[in-house]
C-alpha cells in the first residue's frame, strides 16, 4: 500500500497494535533462524550431542509457543491491516 | 338452409342464446370460442356474416377484426361486434377497427335480429 | 480372553464410539446446539490430522535411524502456525470469502476459475495422496500383526490383506456417512470434525502415556533418560545441514499444501478468529507429540533385540514389558492417527474429484437441459460418494501392489514433495497480482514432472518403473538427466535433491510464465480479490444480467442447493430488491451472489460454468477494470466513495421510478377496474336478458327447453350474486373493516373442511396429504383461512389439466410460521403471468363460467389480514401456491402493510 493514503500519526492503541502485528510477522523468521543454530554448533565437540541439541530445540519451541500465545492475545484475526480511516482521523489530534 | 353466420364468443350461455335466436330466423350458425385461431375459423367457414365478441381468450376482438379486414377473400364480410364493456372508448375502437355494427351487452333479441338482418342485406 | 481378542473388542468399541460421536455432533449441529462443537480448541485439535500414523509410529523409527532430525517434520508446521498473521490468515480469509471447497478450487478460482488448472491440481493431489492412504492402511495392519506375534495363543496370524481391506471398507463407510451428508462444503462436517478432534486427544494421550512409562517406568526419570540417550547409537548430533533446513521447509510447505490440511484449516474453519488460538495451541500440540520421541527411540534401541522394527517401538516397548493395557492404548493412538488422516483426505480428494472432474464432464455431456431438469444434487452427492470409495479403493490397491514393503515407509516425505508443487501457484496467487494462469499451469506441470521423474517413480525401486540404466546413465543416455543426479547434482539426499530441483524449476516456470503471458480480465479481477483480501474486498467480475431467466436459475439452484436453501436465497434477494415473490431481478449482483453460493457446493469453476450456460457471458465493466488497473490508493478510495454515492443515487432513482410506476398504475387500474366490473356484470345479464326474452316471446317452446332456459337464467343470477358477494368481500377486506373471528383449531380439521367444501376428491382429482405433518395447532381466523384453502383446492380442481390431477398439500412449521404449499401436477402458470394472478379479474387460460377472477385477490387480502401472505412458488412441476401465516395471530397488528397501499390505490373505486 502506498504510504500517502494512510494518516501519518495513529492513535496510541492503533500504533501498539501495528507493532504487535510486526512482531507476529517477525516471530516465524526469528524462530527459523534460531532453529538452525544447532547446525552451527555441530563442529564443536561438546555441541555435537543429541541431548544438547534436543534441550535447545525443545526449549526454543516452548518459548515460541508462549510468545505466539502472547502475540495472539493482542491481535484480532478479522481486523484489517489498516484501521478504519475515519477512526484514525478522529483520533489524530490526540497524538499529534 | 340459409346463410351462414360465424359467432365468435366464449360464454357458453350467450352462444346458446344467439344460436337459438338466429337458427329460428333461418341462419346456419357456426360457433368458435377462442381468439387465437379465429381467423382460421373464418377462412374455413367462409361465413356471410360474423358476430364477434371483444373479450376473448387469446386474442382480442379488435385484433381479429383487423385481421379479417386485411384478408383478401373475407375482408368484406360484414361484422357485428359485441362488447360487455360499454364505454364510448370501446365504441370508437370498434368503429375504427372496421365493425359494421356495434352492440353492447346485454342486448334485446329483437335488436340483435334486426341488426343481423340489416347486415345480411348490404 | 487373550490380548489379541481383547484388542479386537476394544478396537471395535472404539469404532462404535467414533460413529456415535460423529452422529451426536451432527445431530447437535442440526438442532442448532452446536456452538460448543466449534470452539477454537476443536479447530486446533482437528488440525492434528497433520500427525498421521506415519508420525505417530514413524517419528520414533525416524529418530532411531537419524536422531534429532525427525523433529524437522514438526518444526516446519510450527513456524507456519506462529507466522499465521502472514499466510494462514490470508488463506483462510480468501477461502471463506470465496466459499472455496478445496485447494484445487482455490487455485482454479484465483486463476480465472480455470478448470484445467483444477484438474491438474486434483490429479497431482490424488497421485500424491493415494500412497499416503496406503501407508496408513499398512500401519494399522503392521501394528495389528505386532500384537498377534506376541500372543502365543493365536494359532494363525491375522491376514494382513484382509485387515487392510476391512479397515478401508470401514473408513469408506464412515466418510460417506458423515462426509457427504450435505452437499454445500461450507456447511461444515461437524460430525467428522468432532470425531477427528476426539482422535486427536486419543493419539496425544497415547503417545504421552507411552512416553511417561518409558521415562519414569523404564529409564528411571529425566536424568536417567538423558543418560540413556547419551549412551545410545543416536547420541551424536550428525544432521546434514541441507536435510535439516530442507525438511523443515518441506514440512512447512506441506502444511499449507496438503489437501487434507487445507480441508480442516480453511474449508472447515468456522471463524477466522480460531486461528488466533491455533497459532500457539497447535505448535504446543506438536511439541507434546514429539516430546518423548527421542527417549522412546533410545530405550527401544537399547532394550529391544536388534533387528526389531523401530517404526513399532511405540507399540513393542509396552508389549515387551507386559503392559498390555498401555499397548492397547498405544494401538488406539496409531489407529486414530491413521483413520483420521484417511477420512479427511478422502473427503478432500472426493470434493476435488467430483467438483473438478466428474461434474464438469457430466455437465459437458448433458448440457443445459439436464442441468435444469435433471437432479443435480443427487448427481453431485453420488459423484462425491463414488469418489470417496474410489480414493480408498485406490489406496487399498496401492497397498496390495506395493506389498506393504519398505517402499511405503518412505512415501511420507515423497508425498510432501509432491503436494509442495502447489505452493508457488498458491502463495504467488495470494501475494502477487501478476501471477497468471499460464504461469501456474507451467509451474505445477514442470514441478510435478520433476517430482515424478526424480522421486516418485524411482521410489518403487530400480527396475520397477524406472530401469536401472536410466538410474546409471540418465534418460536417453543423457547423463545430466539421471533421476538421482539431475544436472549433475551428485551425492545429494534423494528427497532434498528432488525438492530442490522441482521447486526451483516450478518457481522459475511460474514466474517466467506469469511475466510472459497476459491474464484474462476474469483472472485479473480474481487476482485483485485474492491479493487484496485482507485490506479490503474489491469488486468481482460482473455478470451481464437481464438475459438470465430467474426461474431457470431457481430451478438449477434448487437442484444443487436443495429447494429450501435455494428458495430462501432467492426470496431474500427478491426482498432486498423490493420485488414480491420468489423471483428477484437477475441483476449482476444477484447472479454474483448465486454463483458464490453454488461455488460452495460444486466449486468455483463449475458454478461459473453452470451460470454461464444459463446467463450467457460475463461482463467485465469499465469500473471493474479500473479497480484492477488502478494501483494508486487515492483512486481506490475515491472510486469506493463514488460507488457508495452512485449506489445511493441508484436507490433513490429506483424508488422514484417505483413511485411513479405505482401512481400511473393506480390510475390505469381504476379505469381498468370499472371496465372489468362492467364486463363481469354485463356478461351474465346478457344471458339472463336473452333467455328471458326467448321465454317471453317464443310461443312454441317445449317444456324441456323451457326448463333448460329457466335453469340458465337461474345459474346466471347465482353467478351475478356471487360476483357481488365477492366484490363486497374484497372491498371489506381491502378497507380493513373486517372483524377477525380468532379461534384455535388443528390444521388437519381445517384442511378436511376445505377439501369437503371444494367438492372433495373425485376419480380424476386426487389430493395427496401428509396427515402426520398436519398435526399442527393454530390460532387465527379459521373460517377465513378455510376460504383461502377452498379457493386453492378448487382452483387446482378446475385448472389442473393432468389426468388424473394430483394436488399435493405440504404443511411445514418454520419457527413461529406455518407454511402450507399447494402443488398440483399440471403445467403450472407461465412466468409472464405469475405476477398478475393475484390481481383482480385476472384469469389464466380459457375462462369458464363461474369464476370472476377475484378468488386469488381475495385470498391475498385475507392472508394479509391474517398477518401472512400467499405467493406463487415458481420452479415446481405444476402450479404451486405457498401460504404463510403465523401459528398464532398477534391481534390487530396484522392490519398493516400492503392493505394500506391497496386502500390508497382505490379510494374512489365503487
Amino acid at each position: 500500500m502506498s504510504p500517502e493514503r494512510l494518516p501519518v500519526f495513529l492513535a496510541r492503541r492503533h500504533y501498539r497494535r501495528r507493532r504487535v502485528a510486526d512482531a507476529a510477522r517477525l516471530l516465524p523468521l526469528t524462530g527459523a533462524i534460531l532453529f538452525c543454530l544447532p547446525l552451527v554448533w555441530k563442529g564443536s565437540p561438546e555441541g555435537a550431542s543429541t541431548v544438547g541439541a534436543m534441550l535447545f530445540v525443545f526449549g526454543l519451541w516452548v518459548v515460541l509457543v508462549v510468545l505466539s500465545a502472547v502475540i495472539a492475545r493482542h491481535l484480532r484475526a478479522d481486523e484489517t491491516e489498516h484501521p478504519a480511516r475515519d477512526g484514525a482521523a478522529e483520533e489524530r489530534p490526540d497524538t499529534s | 338452409m340459409g346463410k351462414t353466420v360465424l359467432l365468435i364468443e366464449d360464454e357458453p350461455n350467450i352462444i346458446e342464446a344467439i344460436s337459438f335466436i338466429l337458427s329460428r330466423d333461418g341462419w346456419d350458425v357456426k360457433t368458435h370460442a377462442n381468439g387465437d385461431d379465429a381467423m382460421a375459423a373464418v377462412r374455413r367457414r367462409a361465413p356471410d356474416l360474423i358476430i364477434l365478441d371483444v373479450m376473448l381468450p387469446g386474442k382480442s376482438g379488435y385484433d381479429i377484426l383487423a385481421e379479417i379486414r386485411e384478408d383478401a377473400d373475407h375482408g368484406g364480410t360484414p361484422v357485428l361486434m359485441l362488447t360487455a364493456r360499454g364505454q364510448t372508448r370501446d365504441r370508437e375502437l370498434a368503429e375504427r377497427a372496421g365493425a359494421n355494427i356495434y352492440m353492447t351487452k346485454p342486448f334485446s333479441n329483437a335488436d340483435m335480429l334486426a341488426a343481423v338482418r340489416a347486415l345480411a342485406e348490404t | 480372553m487373550t490380548v489379541l481378542n481383547l484388542l479386537i473388542v476394544v478396537c471395535l468399541s472404539y469404532v462404535v464410539l467414533l460413529f456415535a460421536v460423529a452422529f451426536g455432533a451432527d445431530r447437535a449441529a442440526r438442532l442448532g446446539r452446536g456452538s460448543w462443537l466449534r470452539s477454537p480448541i476443536v479447530y486446533t485439535l482437528s488440525l492434528s490430522i497433520y500427525c498421521t500414523a506415519w508420525t505417530f509410529y514413524g517419528a520414533v523409527g525416524f529418530a532411531a535411524r537419524s536422531g534429532l532430525e525427525f523433529v524437522t517434520i514438526y518444526l516446519g508446521p510450527t513456524l507456519v502456525m506462529i507466522g499465521w498473521w502472514w499466510t494462514l490468515r490470508r488463506l483462510v480469509r480468501v477461502g471463506r470469502s470465496q466459499r472455496i471447497t478445496s485447494i484445487a478450487d482455490l487455485i482454479s478460482s484465483r486463476y480465472g476459475k480455470s478448470n484445467l488448472l483444477a484438474v491438474l491440481v486434483t490429479v497431482l493431489a490424488v497421485v500424491a495422496t493415494t500412497p499416503y492412504i496406503a501407508l496408513q492402511l499398512q500401519s494399522v495392519t503392521l501394528s495389528f500383526a505386532a500384537f498377534a506375534e506376541t500372543d502365543p495363543t493365536a494359532t494363525t496370524l491375522p491376514d494382513m490383506q484382509s485387515t487392510a481391506l476391512w479397515v478401508a471398507v470401514g473408513l469408506a463407510l464412515f466418510t460417506i456417512l458423515f462426509g457427504t451428508r450435505n452437499l454445500d462444503a461450507n456447511e461444515r462436517h461437524h460430525g467428522v470434525v468432532m470425531a477427528i478432534a476426539m482422535e486427536a486427544v486419543v493419539k496425544l494421550c497415547a503417545l504421552l502415556a507411552v512416553g511417561v512409562f518409558v521415562v519414569w517406568g523404564l529409564a528411571g526419570g529425566v536424568a536417567g533418560t538423558l543418560e540413556r540417550i547419551e549412551a545410545s547409537g543416536i547420541s551424536r548430533f550428525e544432521v546434514s545441514g541441507a536435510r535439516w533446513v530442507g525438511l523443515t521447509m518441506l514440512s512447512a510447505m506441506a502444511l499449507l499444501c496438503l489437501p487434507r490440511m487445507f480441508q480442516v484449516m480453511v474449508v472447515e474453519n468456522e471463524h477466522e478468529d480460531h486461528l488466533r488460538t491455533a497459532a500457539w495451541a497447535f505448535p504446543g500440540y506438536l511439541l507434546l507429540m514429539s516430546l518423548f520421541v527421542l527417549p522412546i527411540a533410545a530405550l527401544g534401541l537399547d532394550l529391544l533385540p536388534t533387528g526389531a522394527n523401530p517404526d513399532l517401538f511405540v507399540l513393542t516397548l509396552p508389549l515387551m514389558e507386559g503392559r498390555d493395557g498401555l499397548a492397547i492404548l498405544s494401538f488406539l493412538g496409531g489407529f486414530s492417527s491413521a483413520t483420521s488422516m484417511v477420512i479427511v483426505a478422502a473427503i478432500a480428494l472426493s470434493t476435488m474429484v467430483s467438483n473438478h472432474v466428474v461434474m464438469p464432464l457430466w455437465l459437458h455431456y448433458s448440457g443445459t437441459a439436464a442441468m435444469v431438469s435433471g437432479d443435480m444434487r443427487n448427481v453431485a452427492l453420488m459423484a462425491r460418494r463414488l469418489s470417496i470409495a474410489g480414493v480408498l479403493f485406490l489406496g487399498y490397491v496401492y497397498f496390495r501392489i506395493s506389498g506393504g514393503g519398505t517402499a511405503l515407509a518412505a512415501i511420507g516425505l515423497i508425498a510432501f514433495v509432491g503436494v509442495a508443487q502447489f505452493l508457488p501457484a498458491l502463495m504467488g496467487g495470494l501475494f502477487w497480482r501478476g501471477a497468471t494462469r499460464t504461469g501456474a499451469l507451467a509451474g505445477i506441470s514442470i514441478g510435478a514432472a520433476v517430482w515424478l521423474y526424480c522421486l516418485f517413480l524411482p521410489s518403487f525401486g530400480p527396475e520397477m518403473v524406472v530401469p536401472q540404466s536410466v538410474f546409471d546413465h540418465g534418460l536417453f543416455g543423457l547423463s545430466w538427466l539421471r533421476p538421482r543426479a539431475l544436472f549433475g547434482a551428485e551425492g545429494m539426499d534423494p528427497v532434498i535433491h528432488a525438492l530442490m530441483w522441482s521447486m526451483l524449476l516450478n518457481l522459475a516456470a511460474f514466474i517466467l510464465g506469469s511475466l510472459l503471458s497476459f491474464p484474462l480480465p476474469l483472472e485479473r479481477l480474481q487476482g485483485a480479490q485474492f491479493v487484496n483480501a485482507v485490506e479490503h474486498s474489491g469488486t468481482q467480475a460482473g455478470w451481464s444480467g437481464g438475459m438470465a431467466q430467474s426461474e431457470d436459475l431457481l430451478i438449477m439452484a434448487q437442484r444443487i442447493m436443495g429447494a429450501h436453501e435455494a428458495q430462501a436465497l432467492f426470496a431474500a434477494a427478491a426482498r432486498r430488491q423490493g420485488v414480491a415473490g420468489y423471483l428477484p431481478e437477475p441483476g449482476p449482483d444477484f447472479i454474483q451472489e448465486l454463483e458464490r453460493a453454488l461455488a460452495g457446493s460444486v466449486g468455483a469453476a463449475t458454478a461459473h460454468a453452470m451460470i454461464a450456460q444459463i446467463v450467457g457471458g460475463t461482463a467485465v465493466s469499465v469500473s471493474d477494470l479500473m479497480a484492477v488497473a488502478d494501483e494508486t490508493a487515492q483512486i481506490m478510495e475515491y472510486s469506493s466513495r463514488l460507488e457508495v454515492q452512485s449506489q445511493e443515487l441508484a436507490r433513490t432513482a429506483r424508488q422514484l421510478r417505483q413511485t411513479n410506476e405505482m401512481l400511473t398504475h393506480i390510475s390505469v387500474q381504476k379505469d381498468e377496474f370499472l371496465s372489468q366490473i362492467s364486463h363481469e356484470l354485463r356478461t351474465p345479464m346478457t344471458s339472463i336478458r336473452a333467455f328471458s326474452e326467448i321465454l317471453r316471446d317464443t310461443g312454441d317452446l317445449g317444456p324441456e327447453e323451457q326448463k333448460k332456459y329457466a335453469a340458465i337464467i337461474h345459474d346466471e343470477t347465482v353467478r351475478l350474486t356471487r360476483l357481488l358477494d365477492d366484490l363486497l368481500d374484497l372491498s371489506v377486506l381491502e378497507n380493513g373493516q373486517v372483524d377477525l373471528n380468532i379461534q384455535s383449531g388443528s390444521l388437519t380439521g381445517l384442511l378436511d373442511r376445505a377439501v369437503r367444501a371444494a367438492g372433495g376428491e373425485t376419480g380424476d382429482f386426487v389430493i395427496r396429504r401428509d396427515r402426520k405433518a398436519e398435526q399442527i395447532e393454530l390460532t387465527t381466523d379459521l373460517d377465513r383461512l378455510a376460504q383461502v384453502f377452498i379457493n386453492l383446492i378448487s382452483n387446482a380442481h378446475k385448472y389442473c389439466e393432468a389426468q388424473p390431477a394430483v394436488l399435493t398439500i405440504r404443511p411445514e412449521v418454520n419457527g413461529t410460521q406455518l407454511v402450507v404449499d399447494f402443488i398440483d401436477n399440471g403445467s403450472g402458470i407461465q412466468a409472464s403471468k405469475q405476477a398478475m394472478i393475484f390481481e383482480k379479474f385476472s384469469r389464466i387460460g380459457v375462462s369458464k363460467a363461474g369464476g370472476a377472477g377475484l378468488g386469488l385477490a381475495i385470498c391475498r387480502e385475507i392472508m394479509a389480514r391474517l398477518g401472512g401472505d400467499i405467493s406463487y412458488l415458481p420452479g415446481q412441476k405444476g402450479a404451486a401456491f405457498r401460504v404463510r401465516l403465523p401459528l398464532e395471530i398477534d391481534g390487530p397488528a396484522s392490519q398493516q402493510g400492503r392493505s394500506k397501499e391497496i386502500r390508497s390505490k382505490e379510494t374512489d373505486s365503487p
